[in-house]
C-alpha cells in the first residue's frame, strides 16, 4: 500500500503539514476562514515531534496489525483488508479514547466539536494527501511498499 | 547601558486579515524576530534583528507578511547616506571591523551590461539549437604548441603528441569554490551531486573533502590554500583537478577565518584539525613569495598527482593580473582562474570587499590580451570568476577569452539563497551558510542537486541561443571572438582595455 514516509533528516519543524493537513479538514477548504471560523472545532490529524534540532511528521501508520482497530469497541476504526487503509467511521464513534491509549505513535488526536477520533485518512475526500503536497521540504513523501 | 542609535534595516509588515497565528514564522526566523505572546495569543515581532532574508515571508501560508527594506529617513544627503551612518553607528558602538558577506554590493556598474552581443542577419545564417548540433563540450588544460601526427603502415593516421591532462565539461560553467565549513553539508553535498549529473565540476574550497564526498570525486576540483586544510595525498588523488588558491575577488590580500564555533566533528575531519578550533587561513602562502616558489608547489602536486591532472591557481584580480597570470602559466599552470571583484564570500571586512580588487571583464579581457601577445595563451586555460548572474555574462566572458566560468553566489541563489548577506553570522535561514543543525536541515540536496541541474541546463540553452543567433554552432568558435562584443556607454580608454569596438563600429 501507499505510505507516507517521514524524513526526519530534512524536516526543519515548520509545521505546515499540521497547518494544511487541518485546512484539507476542513468544510470550506479555505487557508484562512479554516483557522479563522473552524478552529478549535478541527484538529490536524498529522502532530510535528521536535527535540532539539531533530523534529519529524507523525500521522497513522496504517499498521498491518491496527491495534486501535482491535481496541475499538463499536467497529469505527476498520482496516481495508484490500487497500491496507485504516479508516475511522466518526458516525460509529462514541469517543471513549480507547484508540488514543494503544496507539503506539500517538497517531490519534480528539476532535473536541464531534467529540469522536480524528486520524489520518491520506486525506480521502481530496485524494492527495496534503501534508505531503505541501511539506516544502519534501520531508514527507509518498512510498509504495509492496508487503 | 547607552542607547544604541543602530536603527533597524527592515520593516516587518505582517497583515492581521490573513495571519493565522500558525507560528511558522516564529519557527523559521533564526533571528528571533518573531515571536509568539502566548497571553495575547498573538504573534509579535521585533524588527531590530530582520536581516530581510525573506524566509518567513515565502513560508507564510497565507501571504500575510511583507519584509520591506527600510532606509532609516535621516536628511537626504549624497554623501552621508543611511548605510554610512549607520556603519559609523556601528563602529562607534563596537569598535570592531565592518563585516559583510556575499559579493561587492556597492552600486558601481557591471560592465558586463555595457557589453552587447552579435546576431547573424542576411550574409550569414544563423542556426537554430533545437534543430541543429550546438557544441558546449569545453576542455580545460594546457593544449600543446603544435599537433603532431604519425602514420601507420596503411598511412593511418594517430595523435602523436602527449596531451597534457584535461577536464571535460559539458557546459562551460562550474560551481566556484565554496567550502564545507562556510556552507554547509548539505549545500555542498548539493552542489557535487548536481555537477556529477551534468557533466561539470563542483570545488572544495580550502576546506578539505569530507570522505562522504570522496564518491564526487571525479567531478570535483580540490583547492590547496594558505591553510592547508584537509589536504593528503588521497585528497589530492580522490579528484579530478587540484587548484592552489592564492586569493579570492571578495578579499584579495586577506586570509579566512572559520570559527572553532563552527568547526564539529564532521567539519574537524574534513579539515583535519581538532574540533573547536578556529581553522584560520593566513593571507600569504608561507612557503610563496615568488613565481619560483609557486612553480615549486605546482610540480610539486604534479608529481604527487603522477601529471594525470590538471593544476589550477586561482587568483583575485588585481591590479597587474595579466603580468600575474602570464607569471603564473610559465610556472606551469594549466588553468589560471581570475576571480574579479563582485566575487562573494562567506565573510569579508566590507571595505575590502567594496574597494579592493578589479572588475572580472577588464582583468580577462587583459589577461587574455597578454597570454596571446606572449604567444602562451594555449598553455592554459583560463577561468572567469567574480559576479557572473545570468547565461548573458557567460556568453560575453566566453567571447571575450574565457575558456569557462565559475559561478558561486548564483548557485547558492539557485539554492535558495536571499542574499541578506549574513553568511558571517551562522545564522542562514536558508540552510546554506550554517552548521546549525536545526538550520542545514531545512536544505535537501535531493531538491538542491535538482535545482542546481536545472540552473546548468537552462543557462546552456541559452547559450546555444544566443551562439545560434550569432551563426556560431560550437563554444569554441566564440571563445576570444571579440568581433561579437560591441561596447555601449564606455569610454575610449576602456573599449581598448577590453579589445572591443563600440556599438556601430
Ligand atoms: S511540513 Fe514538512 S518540513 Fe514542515 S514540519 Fe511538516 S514534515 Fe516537517
Ligand atoms: S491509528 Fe495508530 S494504531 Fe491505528 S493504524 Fe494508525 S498508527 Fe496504527
Ligand atoms: S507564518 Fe504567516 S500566518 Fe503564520 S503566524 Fe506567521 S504571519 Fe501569521
Ligand atoms: S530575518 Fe528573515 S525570517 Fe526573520 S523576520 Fe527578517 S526576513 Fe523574516
Ligand atoms: S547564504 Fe544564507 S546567510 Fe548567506 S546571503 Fe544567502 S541567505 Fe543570507
Amino acid at each position: 500500500m501507499k505510505r507516507i514516509v517521514a524524513k526526519e533528516e530534512y524536516c526543519m519543524n515548520c509545521r505546515l503539514c499540521e497547518v494544511h493537513c487541518l485546512v484539507s479538514h476542513s468544510r470550506s477548504k479555505d487557508l484562512i476562514k479554516a483557522f479563522r471560523q473552524e478552529r478549535g472545532e478541527i484538529v490536524p490529524r498529522i502532530t510535528v515531534e521536535r527535540l532539539g534540532a531533530v523534529s519529524f511528521a507523525v500521522q497513522c501508520r496504517h499498521c498491518d496489525e491496527p491495534a486501535c482497530v482491535e481496541a475499538c469497541m463499536t467497529g469505527a476504526l476498520s482496516r481495508d483488508p484490500v487497500t491496507g487503509e485504516v479508516t475511522h467511521d466518526p458516525q460509529r464513534c462514541v469517543g471513549c479514547w480507547m484508540c488514543v491509549m494503544v496507539c503506539p505513535t500517538g497517531a490519534i488526536r480528539r476532535d473536541k466539536s464531534g467529540h469522536v477520533a480524528a486520524k489520518c485518512d491520506l486525506c480521502l475526500e481530496t485524494g492527495t494527501p496534503a501534508c505531503v503536497a505541501n511539506c516544502p521540504n519534501e520531508a514527507l513523501v509518498i512510498e509504495e511498499d509492496n508487503d | 547601558m547607552s542607547k544604541r542609535l543602530v536603527q533597524a534595516e527592515f520593516n516587518v509588515e505582517r497583515d492581521p486579515e490573513r495571519c493565522i497565528q500558525c507560528q511558522v514564522c516564529v519557527r523559521q526566523c533564526s533571528n528571533q524576530v518573531h515571536a509568539y505572546d502566548e497571553e495575547a495569543e498573538q504573534v509579535t515581532c521585533d524588527e531590530a534583528s530582520c536581516v530581510g532574508c525573506q524566509r518567513c515571508a515565502t513560508l507564510c501560508p497565507t501571504g500575510a507578511i511583507t519584509i520591506k527594506k527600510a532606509p532609516p529617513d535621516f536628511a537626504p544627503d549624497n554623501n552621508w547616506t543611511s548605510d554610512v551612518i549607520q556603519n559609523i553607528y556601528r563602529q562607534a558602538e563596537t569598535g570592531g571591523v565592518l563585516l559583510s558577506a556575499m559579493g561587492n554590493d556597492t552600486a558601481k556598474t557591471s560592465w558586463w551590461d555595457n557589453i552587447l552581443l552579435n546576431a547573424s542577419q542576411v550574409t550569414n545564417p544563423s542556426i537554430d539549437p533545437l534543430r541543429e548540433p550546438m557544441e558546449l563540450t569545453t576542455f580545460l588544460g594546457a593544449k600543446p604548441n603544435a599537433v603532431e601526427l604519425s602514420f601507420d603502415d596503411q598511412g593511418g593516421p594517430s595523435l602523436a603528441t602527449k596531451l597534457a591532462p584535461q577536464l571535460v565539461l559539458s557546459t562551460p560553467i562550474m560551481f566556484s569554490a565554496m567550502s564545507y565549513g562556510a556552507i554547509s553539508y548539505n549545500a555542498f553535498e548539493s552542489l557535487a551531486r548536481a555537477a556529477g549529473q551534468y557533466g561539470t565540476f563542483a570545488n572544495s574550497g580550502e576546506g578539505g573533502l569530507h570522505k562522504d564526498f570522496w564518491p564526487h570525486g571525479p567531478n570535483m576540483i580540490v583547492q590547496v590554500a594558505s591553510g592547508r586544510f584537509g589536504v593528503d595525498i588521497d585528497y589530492l588523488k580522490v579528484a579530478a583537478a587540484v587548484e592552489i588558491k592564492i586569493g579570492q575577488g571578495a578579499k584579495p590580500g586577506i586570509g579566512g577565518h572559520l570559527p572553532g564555533e563552527k568547526v564539529d566533528e564532521r567539519i574537524s575531519q574534513t579539515r583535519m584539525i581538532p574540533v573547536g578550533s578556529d581553522a584560520i587561513s593566513p593571507a600569504p602562502h608561507h612557503d610563496i613569495y615568488s613565481i619560483e616558489d609557486l612553480r615549486q608547489l605546482i610540480y610539486s602536486l604534479k608529481e604527487a598527482t603522477r601529471y594525470q591532472k590538471p593544476i589550477s591557481v586561482k587568483i583575485a584580480a588585481v591590479h597587474n593580473v595579466a603580468a600575474i597570470a602570464s607569471g603564473i602559466v610559465r610556472a606551469g599552470a594549466d588553468i589560471v582562474a581570475i576571480d574579479g571583484y563582485k566575487g562573494g564570500t562567506g565573510a569579508a571586512p566590507t571595505m575590502i570587499r567594496n574597494n579592493v580588487g578589479i572588475p572580472i571583464e577588464f582583468a580577462l579581457a587583459a589577461v587574455d590580451d597578454r597570454l596571446r601577445q606572449e604567444g602562451i595563451r594555449n598553455q592554459a586555460s583560463v577561468v572567469a570568476c567574480g559576479g557572473f548572474r545570468s547565461s548573458a555574462d557567460v556568453v560575453k566572458a566566453i567571447a571575450l577569452g574565457a575558456d569557462a566560468v565559475y559561478i558561486g553566489t548564483a548557485a547558492l541563489v539557485a539554492l535558495g539563497c536571499h542574499l541578506c548577506q549574513k553568511c558571517y553570522t551562522g545564522k542562514c535561514n536558508w540552510g546554506i551558510a550554517t552548521q546549525d543543525p536545526y538550520l542545514t536541515r531545512r536544505l535537501n540536496p535531493d531538491i538542491g542537486a535538482r535545482r542546481l541541474v536545472n540552473l546548468l541546463r537552462g543557462w546552456s540553452h541559452e547559450i546555444k541561443e544566443m551562439m545560434g543567433g550569432m551563426g556560431i554552432n560550437a563554444i569554441e568558435s566564440l571563445r576570444g571572438n571579440r568581433e561579437h562584443l560591441r561596447g555601449v556607454g564606455l569610454s575610449d580608454r576602456e573599449l581598448s582595455i577590453l579589445g572591443i569596438k563600440a556599438a556601430g563600429e
